[in-house]
């Protein structure tokens, strides 16, 4: 199980708990288990999220690992210009 | 996939990378050599021009292009329903369906032989506007009896009962910051607002498309990321994307505003009615009115500090305007902009606001300037009340390592201390100052990311190298690459030529954006220069007959790794390569990637201004930069990078904002009346480069790219309001505003 920061306005959706658990071994694990287990965050992740891995920004790469002691946070879609 | 390569440089002296070689496409430029945008010409080719919509919004009850159509020398005419692909913001944005939503919103189109008979045709086609009430301003638009644009696009995440100009709310922070709050010694609240501004670049948006009666397509474009056009055109247009073949011109000026498309999907609509090429340039009143500015905010933002200057609290409530479409960067700004800071307690709220007015872009590092602007400000007033140095308040108060980031993630290894503590130790902070002069300091902060990013690397018979790679160039990325690929290969930087190919030479590569270009692309880079080199020493194996694990790489030559390797004499790359025909064909390295793990950048600025009391002019005197570049790959295009971002800022903060009548129209649509600075209004930029390397790349490089607008807005009001003696809350800063905040004070 890993535990996933989840931001202030998307609580809403996980019963007002800043971090939640999923059983995930990876970015795409992660992000499928979320939108079973709190199906009012999958409308944010379909329109896009990236997520933290230890301090690093992933954006789409399915299969970057995430061990079990790794800090995960949940993060809009981070573009730039 | 994931990044494993530890950063590798510890240690490594480097040979080209860090050097200043001249660079690659200055020649072509300033001979005007270079092809940009509006330079390419083709057989037969006609001129595109769009109609825009005169009203800030309205209803299109119908269009009728008959008498256009029938006008001699036009060849086609494009409204939105030859489109008819699904309907999307971008879409829309391009050509207007059912509304006009903005000023300058284009709602039909023509190709035609020359620009006076497009030009004709236009005053033909006969709109038949309802027009509607409308709204420019953030706050206006939050009220519940707003005019408004859109019924349904607002997102679960906004309250009930909200205007349905409100689409999306976003929130961040952790800890209790009322708890935070009554800790403080000292509190203050304030509300700023910024107005919209320009990327301000200097060459327009222009493109040339060509579609052939069998649906295969050539298109010519000035962009910051032609496989982004490619990729979003050909479904616009119904078609396969392999059947789009976009190049990228050079490109005079992007910044983010050319990370997304406005004449292209109509230029190739009006290729495919026509069966002609078709060559549309806007004019400065089209970019202005019809592109992508930034968001105009309205923020309110609250911090609490000890008397020894410990921050206890901050809080910020931030409203953005993007533009008549969902998608400001409300929510980087409230990531942004306590990020500099180490707090226990923080709090930011974002609102995303649709308005009248263009549908927004991307402008370096976007959303977050206003919010260090406000959080900066604040920060420099609670410093001046207790009496404290503003820069060790910052020291204080800084990111470090594993500290919590007021956005989630804790930091790996960052710069942010090494730039404030530069910035203390530097002549320009105990530089004295004169009467109406004042200093002003703040810190900023960007992401960066990486992306998908495809590099082929040739090894010519003679031995130079080409180096293809699919990123735009808008900072100079040409010249690092070359120079990495020279570093890896060993050979001389002169040996190396680095294009820009066009979409059907690479993979994917993603826009030229996030500060992402010399981490990702020069990742890619080395590692292709690796694969070749791998090939390269098999070869020499196979030459000498020894096993491919006995060669070894070294200064631009393949050499046996040991005495038990034999006694060969080293083999050139040149060599090598006028031998690849006879030992197994054309040599060659790649490397396709999704890059992750682009290291973020801070920075520090320091600006000193001096305020007329009579005028409210404002003039910079000083101005000096501290960035962390990881590892700075040519000095001179980071310190361009600094500068740059630094006189952006440095325009937005004084002069330039987009006014609208209450006509809702855009009353300064030129570079006359939108003033940006131009090298006769500033000092020479200095620039100090720190260099703390990103562990996620192989030289340690971080992008820099976009950190460097961040701080400029609040390190020159802070100035400005030293100088002026009263605290200036709304930008831009022009004469008239700081002359009235000084008549106030005094009254």
């Amino acid at each position: 199980m890993v535990k996933v920061a989840i931001w202030g306005s998307l609580r809403v959706a996980t019963e007002g708990r800043a971090e939640v658990e999923v059983d995930a071994k990876n970015l795409r694990e992660l992000l499928d288990r979320l939108a079973d287990a709190y199906p009012g965050i999958k409308p944010q992740i379909d329109r896009g999220v990236s997520v933290s891995i230890d301090g690093l920004i992933y954006n789409d790469s399915w299969f970057t690992p995430i061990g079990r002691g790794s800090e995960v946070v949940l993060l809009p879609r981070i573009v730039g210009g | 996939m994931a990044l494993d390569d530890k950063h590798e440089a510890d240690g490594r002296v480097f040979k080209v990378v860090g050097t200043r070689p001249v660079r690659p496409d200055g020649i072509d430029k300033v001979t005007g050599r270079a092809r940009f945008g509006a330079d390419m010409s083709m057989p037969g080719m006609l001129v595109g021009w769009v109609l825009r919509s005169p009203h800030a919004h309205a209803r299109i009850r119908s269009i009728d292009t008959s008498k256009a159509e029938a006008l001699p020398g036009v060849k086609a005419v494009v409204t939105r329903k030859d489109f008819t692909a699904e309907s999307d913001d971008v879409l829309d944005n391009c050509m207007a369906g059912a509304k006009a939503l903005y000023d300058g919103h284009a709602v039909a189109a023509v190709a035609a032989v020359s620009a006076k008979v497009a030009k004709q045709a236009l005053k033909l086609i006969a709109v038949d506007y309802e027009v509607l009430p409308h709204v420019t301003d953030v706050d206006e638009a939050m009220k519940l009896d707003a005019p408004v644009l859109h019924k349904d696009k607002t997102d679960e995440t906004v309250p009930a009962g909200m205007s349905k100009n409100v689409i999306q709310r976003f929130e961040y922070g952790h800890g209790d910051v009322e708890a935070g709050f009554a800790e403080a010694d000292e509190i203050v609240s304030r509300s700023f607002k910024t107005a919209a501004t320009h990327q301000g670049y200097i060459e327009p948006h222009a493109c040339v498309a060509s579609m052939g009666p069998d649906g295969q397509a050539d298109l010519w474009v000035c962009t910051q990321g032609h496989y982004m056009v490619r990729n979003v055109c050909a479904p616009m247009l119904g078609m396969d994307i392999g059947k789009l073949r976009v190049t990228a011109s050079e490109i005079g000026g992007g910044f983010g505003g050319k990370t997304t498309v406005f004449l292209e999907p109509v230029a190739l609509m009006l290729s495919r009615k026509s069966g002609r090429p078709v060559k549309m340039v806007m004019t400065r009143e089209d970019v202005l009115r019809a592109t992508g500015p930034t968001a105009s905010t309205s923020i309110d933002v609250k911090i609490g500090m000890k008397k020894d200057g410990t921050i206890t609290a901050g809080w910020a409530e931030m409203r953005y305007q993007g533009g008549a479409y969902p998608g400001s960067p409300v929510q980087f700004g409230a990531m942004a902009a306590f990020a500099p800071y180490n707090l226990k307690h923080v709090k930011t709220i974002g609102w995303d606001v649709v308005t009248n007015r263009p549908k927004q872009a991307a402008y370096r590092a976007p959303g977050a300037p206003m919010g260090a602007y406000v959080v900066e400000s604040v920060i420099d007033e609670l410093c001046g009340n207790l009496g404290l140095d503003r820069l060790s308040v910052r020291l204080k108060n800084a990111s470090t390592e594993g500290a919590k980031a007021s956005y989630g993630p804790r930091f790996g290894k960052i710069g942010l201390t090494a730039t404030l503590e530069a910035a203390k130790a530097h002549p320009h902070y105990s530089a004295p100052l004169g009467p109406s002069q004042g200093r002003g300091i703040s810190c900023g902060f960007w992401f960066n990311f990486g992306g998908d990013t495809s590099v082929s690397l040739s090894v010519n018979n003679d031995g130079t190298i080409s180096l293809s790679e699919g990123n735009p160039d808008i900072g100079g990325s040409r010249a690092s690459m070359t120079m990495m690929a020279a570093e890896e290969l060993g050979i001389p930087y002169d040996s190396v030529r680095t294009i820009i190919a066009d979409t059907s030479a690479l993979g994917q590569n993603e826009v030229t954006d996030g500060s992402r270009v010399t981490f990702a692309v020069g990742l890619a880079t080395i590692k292709a220069a690796r694969d070749a080199i791998t090939k390269m020493c098999s070869r020499a194996a196979k030459v000498w007959g020894i096993d491919e694990d006995a060669v070894i790489w070294e200064d631009g030559h393949a050499k046996p790794a040991g005495p038990n390797a034999g006694k060969f004499p080293p083999m050139s790359l040149a060599e090598i390569a006028a031998q690849a025909s006879n030992t197994g064909g054309p040599i060659a390295g790649h490397h396709e990637v999704n890059a992750e793990g682009a290291g973020v950048s801070f920075a520090t600025h320091m600006c000193d201004a001096e305020v007329d009391p009579e005028t409210g002019a404002v003039k910079i005197l000083r101005y000096t930069v501290f960035q962390d570049a990881g590892k700075a790959v040519h000095p001179a295009y980071v310190e361009g990078q600094f500068q740059g971002g630094a006189v952006q800022g440095i325009g937005w903060a004084l002069n330039e904002e987009y006014i609208y009548g209450k006509d809702g129209r855009l009353q300064n649509p030129g570079f006359l009346d939108y003033r940006v600075p131009v090298a006769s209004d500033l000092p020479m930029i200095d620039t100090v480069i720190i260099e703390v390397p990103n562990p996620g790349h192989p030289y340690g490089v971080r992008g820099v790219g976009e950190t460097s607008i961040v701080p400029p807005l609040a390190a020159v009001a802070n100035a400005v309001s030293a100088a002026a003696g009263v605290r200036l809350t709304e930008l831009p800063m022009s004469p008239p505003r700081v002359l009235k905040a000084i008549d106030t004070a005094r009254a």
